[in-house]
C-alpha cells in the first residue's frame, strides 16, 4: 500500500492529516483549484447559484458513480451502463404513460427493471463465472435491443411523471434541489453499508481476495449479484431522474455517464482492481468531473479541446496519485 | 507425435471461432437470394474486414491481459486524418498513408508508454487517452467532409481479378506482414509469456516491458489501419462519438467469440479476425432472413450473451470450488 511507502515522511504531519487519503485530498484540492481558476475567468463561479447547479448536475452523475464505485470495489466493472440508464429512463415514462396508478409506480417499475438487469450481470459474473467486462457488455447490448425494439428505434412519445420531475428538479427544502438531497440520501446509505454491514465488508474482502473471502465463510456469489443488482438499480435509478430532469426520455442519455462514472470512482482513489477507496473519494471525483466539464463549456472551449483537456487531465490526475507499486 | 495435442490445446479458441464462423457463413451463403457468389462474398468482406482489424488489435493487447478501450477512437481520429491527407497525386497519397499508419503508431505508442512507465490500470488509460484521440479527431473534423484518393479506394475495397475481394487479401497481408512475424518473436513470446504470468515471466527474464510497448504501439498502427479502411468505405471523414465507442465494444466481443481470453496469455489474432467475421455475420444472417431490423441489436446481444455463456461449461468440471476464483 502507498500508506506504508511513505509513512516516513508522513510522520511530520499532524495525526488527522496522516488518516487522509492522498487520494481524495488531492481530488479535493483540485476542485479548489478548478474554482479558483473558474473564478480569475469569472466571479460568478464562487455565487451559490452556480455552485447549487453544478451540484445538481452532479448529482445524476454521483447516483449511477455509486452503482459504479459498488462492483469496481468488488475488482468488476459494469459497462452496462448507458442502456441500463436509458432502459430506467424508458420504462419509467413508459409506465406513467398508464393512468394514475402507473404514473404511481413509475418510479419503482424504473428501478426494478434495471435492478432486474444488474441481476443478468451479477447471474453471469458470481454463478457463470464470466468476466464481468464481457458479460455487462453483452447485457448492455441486450438492453439496447430490448429498447430499440420497445420504441421501434425512435425516441419515445412518453413523457416522465410528475412525481419523476419532483424528484429531479423541486425543492423540498428550500434551496436545496432534490436530485442533491437523493443522491446524499443514497450516499449516506452507501457510506453505512460500507461502514457498518456484513455486506460492505464482504465487498471489501472480496475486492481485496475472493479466494479468501470464499474460504472465510463469506457467501461471495450472493454478495456479487447482490452488488450488481444494486449497482444496475442506482444506474435506472439515475436515469429516472435525468428523464424527470428532461421530462422526457431519449435513446442515447446513457451513453455520456459510461466514462465519466469510472473516470470518478477512479479519480476519487478507488482501485481498479478492487478492495480499496472510500465513497468521500468517488462524491470528490463526482464533484471534479463535473466542474471540470462545466469550467470548459463555460469557458467556451469547443467540444475538441474539452475532450483534450477532460482526456489530459485525468491522466494527469492519475500519474499523481494513481500509479501501482513498481 | 505429440506435438499435435499441443498445438490443438494452443489453437483450441481459435479453431472453435473458425468453426462457428463457417457454420454462420455457409447458413448465410446458402440462404442468400443472390446465391454464392463473388459480389455476395465481396460485400461481407469489406463489412467485415474493418471489424477484423480492429480486432486484431484488441486482440494483440488482450493477450498481454491488459485492455485497449480506444481503440475505436484511433480508428476515428485515422478516419478524419485520412480524409484530409491520402488524396492527391499517387505519391503524395503514399506519404498520406504513410502519415495516417505513423498516427496510429504514435496513438498505440502513448498508451503503451502511459501504461508501462506511468503504470496506470489500462482501463483508465485508455479511457483517457480514448478522449484525448477523439479531441483530436474532433479539431481536424468538427464536420463530417473530406474525400481520399478514390482510385486507391476502389482498388483496395473491389475485386481482384474480378474474383477475390481485395479487403480480404489485405486483411491477409496484415496477418502475414504483422500477426506472424510478431507472433513468432522473441517480443510476442514475451506478450504471451506477460499475460499468462507476469511474475514468471520477469524471473525468466523475459522481455516484459518491451512487450507490453510493441503490443500497444501495434493495436495502434492496425487501428489505423481500420481507420484507413473505414475512409476507403465511406469516401469521408467524420468525428462520430457514438461510432466510436461502438467498435470499441465490438473489438471487445469478437476478441471473445474468437476465443482470447481476457485475462491473458491464450488465442490468438487469427481467431479474433474468425470472431468478428462471425459477430459480423449474424448481423447479415437477420438481413438474409428476412428479420425486422428493429430487431437485430436484440439478436447480436442474445447471440453475444448465448456465446460467451458457453464458457461455463467448464464449470462442471471443476473439482475444487477454489478454482472459481482463478
Amino acid at each position: 500500500m502507498s500508506d506504508t511507502a511513505n509513512s516516513e515522511g508522513a510522520k511530520l504531519l499532524p495525526a488527522f492529516l496522516r488518516r487522509l487519503d492522498p487520494a481524495v485530498t488531492t481530488a479535493f484540492g483540485c476542485i479548489l483549484l478548478l474554482l479558483l481558476v473558474g473564478s480569475l475567468y469569472s466571479s460568478s463561479f464562487l455565487s451559490p447559484e452556480y455552485l447549487l447547479q453544478q451540484l445538481k448536475v452532479a448529482s445524476f452523475l454521483g447516483v449511477i458513480a455509486t452503482g459504479m464505485m459498488l462492483v469496481i470495489l468488488l475488482g468488476q466493472i459494469d459497462l452496462s451502463v448507458p442502456w441500463v440508464v436509458t432502459a430506467g429512463a424508458m420504462m419509467a415514462c413508459a409506465a406513467a404513460a398508464y393512468g394514475p396508478v402507473g404514473a404511481a409506480l413509475a418510479i419503482p417499475f424504473g428501478i426494478l427493471c434495471g435492478a432486474a438487469l444488474g441481476l443478468l450481470n451479477g447471474f453471469g459474473v458470481a454463478y457463470l463465472r464470466i468476466p464481468s467486462m464481457i458479460i455487462t457488455l453483452a447485457t448492455n447490448a441486450v438492453a439496447q435491443g430490448l429498447m430499440v425494439v420497445y420504441t421501434g428505434g425512435f425516441s419515445p412519445q412518453d413523457s416522465a411523471s410528475p412525481a419523476m420531475r419532483y424528484l429531479a428538479t423541486g425543492f423540498t427544502i428550500p434551496g436545496i434541489p432534490n436530485a442533491v438531497l437523493m443522491w446524499a440520501i443514497i450516499g449516506a446509505a452507501m457510506v453505512f453499508v460500507f461502514a457498518r454491514t456484513t455486506f460492505g465488508r464482504s465487498v471489501y474482502g472480496i475486492g481485496n481476495r475472493e479466494r479468501a473471502a470464499y474460504l472465510s465463510g463469506i457467501n461471495t456469489r450472493r454478495v456479487v449479484t447482490i452488488a450488481f443488482a444494486v449497482s444496475g438499480a442506482l444506474s435506472a435509478f439515475g436515469g429516472v431522474l435525468l428523464a424527470g430532469y428532461a421530462s422526457k426520455a431519449a435513446q442515447s442519455m446513457g451513453d455520456a455517464y459510461l466514462l465519466p462514472s469510472i473516470a470518478a470512482v477512479v479519480l476519487g482513489g478507488t482501485h481498479v482492481l478492487g478492495g480499496r477507496g472510500s465513497y468521500l473519494g468517488t462524491v470528490a471525483g463526482v464533484i471534479l468531473i463535473t466542474l471540470l466539464q462545466s469550467i470548459l463549456s463555460v469557458m467556451q472551449i469547443e467540444e475538441a479541446g474539452r475532450q483534450l483537456i477532460y482526456g489530459a487531465v485525468i491522466i494527469a490526475m492519475l500519474l499523481i496519485y494513481g500509479r501501482q507499486p513498481a | 507425435m505429440r506435438d499435435w495435442r499441443f498445438w490443438t490445446a494452443e489453437q483450441q479458441g481459435t479453431l472453435l471461432a473458425i468453426g462457428i464462423f463457417v457454420v454462420m457463413f455457409a447458413i448465410y451463403a446458402t440462404n442468400h437470394p443472390a446465391g454464392f457468389t463473388a459480389n455476395v462474398v465481396q460485400t461481407a468482406s469489406n463489412k467485415a474486414v474493418l471489424l477484423a482489424f480492429i480486432a486484431m488489435a484488441q486482440a494483440i493487447v488482450v493477450i498481454t491481459a491488459g485492455i485497449d478501450l480506444s481503440v475505436g477512437m484511433i480508428l476515428i481520429l485515422t478516419n478524419c486524418l485520412a480524409s484530409w491527407i491520402v488524396l492527391g497525386t499517387p505519391l503524395q497519397t503514399g506519404f498520406g498513408v504513410i502519415g495516417v499508419l505513423a498516427a496510429g503508431l504514435g496513438c498505440g505508442a502513448l498508451n503503451g508508454l502511459i501504461v508501462i512507465y506511468g503504470r496506470l490500470q489500462p482501463i483508465v488509460t485508455t479511457i483517457a487517452t480514448g478522449a484525448i484521440f477523439y479531441g483530436i479527431a474532433l479539431m481536424l473534423r468538427p464536420q463530417p467532409g473530406g474525400s481520399v484518393n478514390e482510385t486507391l479506394a476502389d482498388a483496395l475495397t473491389g475485386k481482384l481479378f474480378g474474383v477475390f475481394p481485395a479487403s480480404l487479401v489485405a486483411l491477409g497481408a496484415a496477418v502475414v506482414l504483422i500477426w506472424i512475424p510478431y507472433s513468432r518473436s522473441v517480443i510476442g513470446r514475451a506478450s504471451y509469456a506477460a499475460g499468462s504470468s507476469e511474475v514468471a515471466a520477469y524471473m525468466s527474464g523475459m522481455p516484459i516491458r518491451s512487450a507490453k510497448f510493441a503490443a500497444y504501439t501495434l493495436s495502434g498502427l492496425l487501428s489505423a489501419i481500420g481507420g484507413l479502411y473505414l475512409t476507403f468505405f465511406s469516401y469521408t471523414g467524420e468525428a462520430a462519438y457514438a461510432s466510436g465507442n461502438a467498435y470499441t465494444l465490438f473489438s471487445i466481443a469478437a476478441v471473445v467469440l474468437g476465443g482470447v481470453s481476457l485475462a491473458g496469455g491464450k488465442g490468438s489474432a487469427i481467431g479474433a479476425i474468425f470472431g468478428a467475421l462471425a459477430f459480423r455475420t449474424i448481423g447479415d444472417l437477420l438481413f438474409v432472413f428476412d428479420f425486422d431490423p428493429l430487431w437485430q441489436p436484440l439478436f447480436q446481444g442474445l447471440v453475444l450473451m448465448a456465446a460467451v455463456s458457453i464458457g461455463c461449461i467448464g464449470l462442471y468440471r471443476v473439482r475444487n470450488r477454489l478454482e472459481w476464483f482463478g
